[in-house]
């Protein structure tokens, strides 16, 4: 009833191939972004926007990285951090070594050599696949670990390992306040998310789809697995390293190696898996069950006017959390996303299911 | 199928009623008290550490409420945030309890303080890291809401090397620093590489990786290259398996020396006996349970069934003492405040003339009771530690003692290092240093 889309015609090629080709989608997603460009920055308070909203939308670009390479073209990896790592040194020396270059150029470029990066630890998807190939990757992130760890031209020489990023100035403005990083982000993550979702839907995508479901099939039809694998390993390092600048500059500052260890990689695959492989939406939804539900159940207990010691909250925390994602992979083993499509095939139906 | 659905919906409306409902909730405040937020760990892989320093710290926030009913009559609030040493974690509980106006932060966390030093200055709230955090903030100028009181990394790395140097000429030595592979552990290195040239001995750097429980490599490169003295600057779960793995390779724990963050009971307990002969710095205190604080501990709290930690047996003990001076630092210099502002709530702005005039004279340590456990400490612009001294204290088995004098740390060799870091940093961050010869 309420998703019907009896009496909605296409006429055109176009309109059967916009990006969303249901009314009643459209209006809802150019609802939400009136409301979180327009109204968020007004009714947030600065909480909401440093401690949940700015960290969300990163790790959903980064999640949406992530599932391209592992979603939409199955090579597993588990070297996400290290990308992330190299997108957030890569622009720390842009920016300290080129100091006049618009920082939108920095962030863009950075992800430019995240992407070589990726591209270079997707060599050996050429010749393994699967738990072998997450093996590769796992070897990127440890060796990108150390490197930034021990060389010390990456850090500029500094004493503890750990680096600041300068001000977030672009265009002569200082991007200072909360609301106003969040916007930067929100920014990044729509174009970043619009791109995405066009890339999967084209050609390029459908190559990186067929690849994934059966690359021998695929390469019989005509798609060269090389290309396909590759250019996914390169996209999605390129949004991964995006990420990382965005992480290091706008939400941590100042920032070490440790920031990008390989719990950054676990926690972005767990969001993927849990959000929804091979989905844009799921990714969003991923990263918001991992970096807010926490956040969540951390304050339910004090929200609620239950007096608990602060070691308690926090072990109720992570058994709690641990057991929904168990049962959210028991309820709907693709992920959230794909309980929101089972979701809108009822209300397509509703009220009269059958 | 469709009840758990609408189940799940329900689920994630109550998650995001819970969100937008604590902050609303956090808004109020009582207009009559100072809120003092605490930043905890007691659980994660350094839990161990950080829950002696956590219940030092409450205490004394809530001794300071039972026995003088405030500071000045204005009683302290405080809440813990727990961040398990996560530094993304640290951030979050920052940002959750800000709203609350605090007036100082004392995270425990060299990691959480680099992260909170670029945020503090926007705030006007005071980052007080007594005995951590990054040594360069000492300089007022570039770090005017950053307070390492008590002593830095650089000056212990200083006083370390004075200590051993006093046993001999440290030309031709080998020393070797086993570090944590964090900012934490990487801190002391400028210094050291300084102080090897000019005193001529060999420095061998050994990182561990967080939280530390694989050092086999390490000690086998101890073994190996013999390095006369051993600095251990770890954390947690590291410093025991370090003084165990000493054991293991038999290198002698006289010539071990930890940081003021590895000399504390759970790092030696694992070992006990066989760790005899470890030493390591003393942040002024070492494990004093029989200072007039204590007593008031035991009188006011433990007695009525008020205190923080599990057992009265830890009040004294080393952690316990140092998350306990950190309060005392923070209500001091909200006292400090008062005095040129006024007997009021005070803001972090006002608690920052506060902690940067701080004068803890030998009169004022023993109205404190905590006479013996520090150095008089006095701050100023140019000097946000207000004391650069330690002594060493030594396991004799059962307990520590002291095995040393007082040290001061060398000024003439750590001002070019503070200096060239601060200014670094300055240009860094492309802002103006604040000029220390024009403050009062």
């Amino acid at each position: 009833m309420i998703y019907r889309e009896a009496g909605q015609f296409k006429t055109t090629y176009a309109s059967d191939q916009q990006l969303f080709p249901i009314l009643q989608d459209r209006v809802f997603v150019i609802g939400f972004l009136v409301f979180a460009f327009g109204v968020m920055p007004f009714i947030g308070t600065e909480y909401l926007f440093r401690a949940i909203l700015v960290p969300f939308l990163i790790l959903s670009l980064a999640a949406i990285g992530l599932n391209i390479l592992v979603g939409y073209c199955g090579q597993v990896s588990l070297g996400t951090g290290a990308f992330m790592a190299v997108g957030a040194y890569a622009a720390y020396n842009l920016a300290i070594r080129v100091p006049d270059l618009n920082l939108i150029v920095v962030f863009l470029l950075s992800g430019v050599f995240s992407s070589l990066v990726g591209v270079l630890f997707g060599f050996p998807s050429l010749r393994i696949k699967g738990f072998y190939l997450a093996v590769a990757t796992l070897a990127a992130q440890f060796f990108i670990d150390w490197l930034f760890a021990r060389v010390k031209w990456f850090t500029n020489d500094s004493s503890s390992g750990s680096v600041s990023a300068p001000p977030l100035e672009i265009f002569g403005r200082v991007f200072d306040s909360p609301e106003e990083k969040y916007l930067l982000v929100l920014a990044f993550v729509c174009v970043f998310a619009l791109i995405a979702r066009n890339l999967t839907r084209g050609a390029i995508g459908r190559s990186w789809m067929a690849t994934r479901d059966m690359d021998v099939a695929a390469e019989v039809i005509g798609i060269r697995p090389m290309a396909a694998k590759l250019s996914a390993f390169a996209v999605s390092s390129f949004f991964v390293g995006v990420a990382g600048a965005l992480w290091a500059f706008v939400y941590l500052g100042s920032w070490e190696p440790l920031a990008f260890d390989v719990n950054r990689s676990f926690q972005l695959l767990f969001m993927i898996i849990i959000g929804g492989l091979g989905s844009i939406l799921g990714s969003f939804l991923g990263a918001a069950f991992i970096v807010i539900l926490p956040l969540v159940l951390n304050q339910l207990p004090r929200a609620l006017g239950v007096s608990l010691s602060t070691e308690m909250v926090s072990h109720i925390e992570i058994m709690v959390f641990g057991a929904l994602i168990v049962i959210f992979l028991i309820a709907e083993p693709r992920g959230l996303a794909r309980l929101w499509a089972v979701g809108k095939e009822k209300l397509r139906l509703w009220p009269f299911p059958h | 199928m469709k009840t758990e659905l609408r189940m799940k919906v329900a689920a994630a409306a109550m998650a995001v009623a819970g969100v937008l409902g604590v902050a609303v909730d956090s808004a109020a405040q009582s207009a009559n008290e100072i809120f003092v937020p605490v930043l905890v760990y007691r659980t994660g892989a350094y839990a161990p550490n950080g829950v002696p320093w956590a219940d030092g710290f409450v205490d004394y926030l809530k001794l300071v409420n039972a026995r003088d009913g405030g500071v000045n009559g204005i009683k302290i609030a405080y809440e813990e945030c727990e961040t398990g040493y996560a530094t993304d974690r640290g951030v979050e509980c920052y940002e959750r309890l800000k709203s609350k106006k605090p007036v100082a932060f004392s995270p425990l966390s060299t990691g959480i303080s680099y992260a909170l030093i670029d945020k503090v200055p926007q705030d006007k709230i005071v980052l007080i890291t007594a005995g951590y955090g990054r040594a360069d903030s000492v300089d007022g100028g570039d770090f005017k809401y950053v307070f390492p009181m008590l002593g830095t990394y650089w000056d212990a790395a200083d006083i370390l090397v004075q200590h051993v140097k006093k046993k001999g000429n440290l030309k031709g030595k080998k020393i070797a620093l086993v570090y944590h592979d964090s900012p934490y552990g990487k801190e002391p290195i400028p210094v050291l590489e300084a102080l090897s040239k000019i005193e001529g001995f060999e420095l061998i750097k050994l990182p561990v990786t967080h939280p530390g429980v694989e050092q086999k490599a390490t000690w086998l490169q101890v073994r190996q290259q013999r390095p006369d003295y051993v600095f251990l600057w770890g954390w947690g779960v590291m410093n025991s398996t370090s003084i165990k793995e000493a054991i293991a390779v038999s290198y002698p724990r006289l010539q071990m020396y930890g940081v003021w963050w590895s000399a504390a009971e759970p790092d030696v307990l694992p070992a006990e006996a066989a760790a005899k002969g470890y030493n390591g710095l003393a942040l002024g205190h070492s494990a004093e349970k029989d200072a007039p604080i204590h007593k008031d501990m035991a009188k006011y709290l433990y007695e009525k069934g008020q205190g923080t930690a599990k057992s009265k047996d830890e009040v004294g003990s080393v952690l316990y003492n140092r998350g306990m001076l950190s309060a005392m630092l923070t209500i001091e210099s909200i006292r400090a405040a008062q005095g040129k502002y006024g007997k009021r709530v005070v803001t972090g702005e006002e608690v920052q003339w506060g902690a940067e005039h701080l004068n803890l004279d030998a009169a004022r340590i023993k109205a404190l009771g905590v006479e013996g456990m520090m150095q008089p400490l006095k701050t100023s612009c140019a000097d946000h530690a207000g004391v650069h001294k330690a002594r060493v204290h030594t396991w004799d088995g059962s307990q520590w003692s002291y095995t040393s004098d007082w040290y001061e740390s060398n000024s003439k060799v750590l001002a070019p290092i503070i200096k060239a870091s601060a200014d670094r940093y300055a240009a860094e961050k492309k802002f103006e240093k604040r000029d220390c010869s024009k403050e009062k």
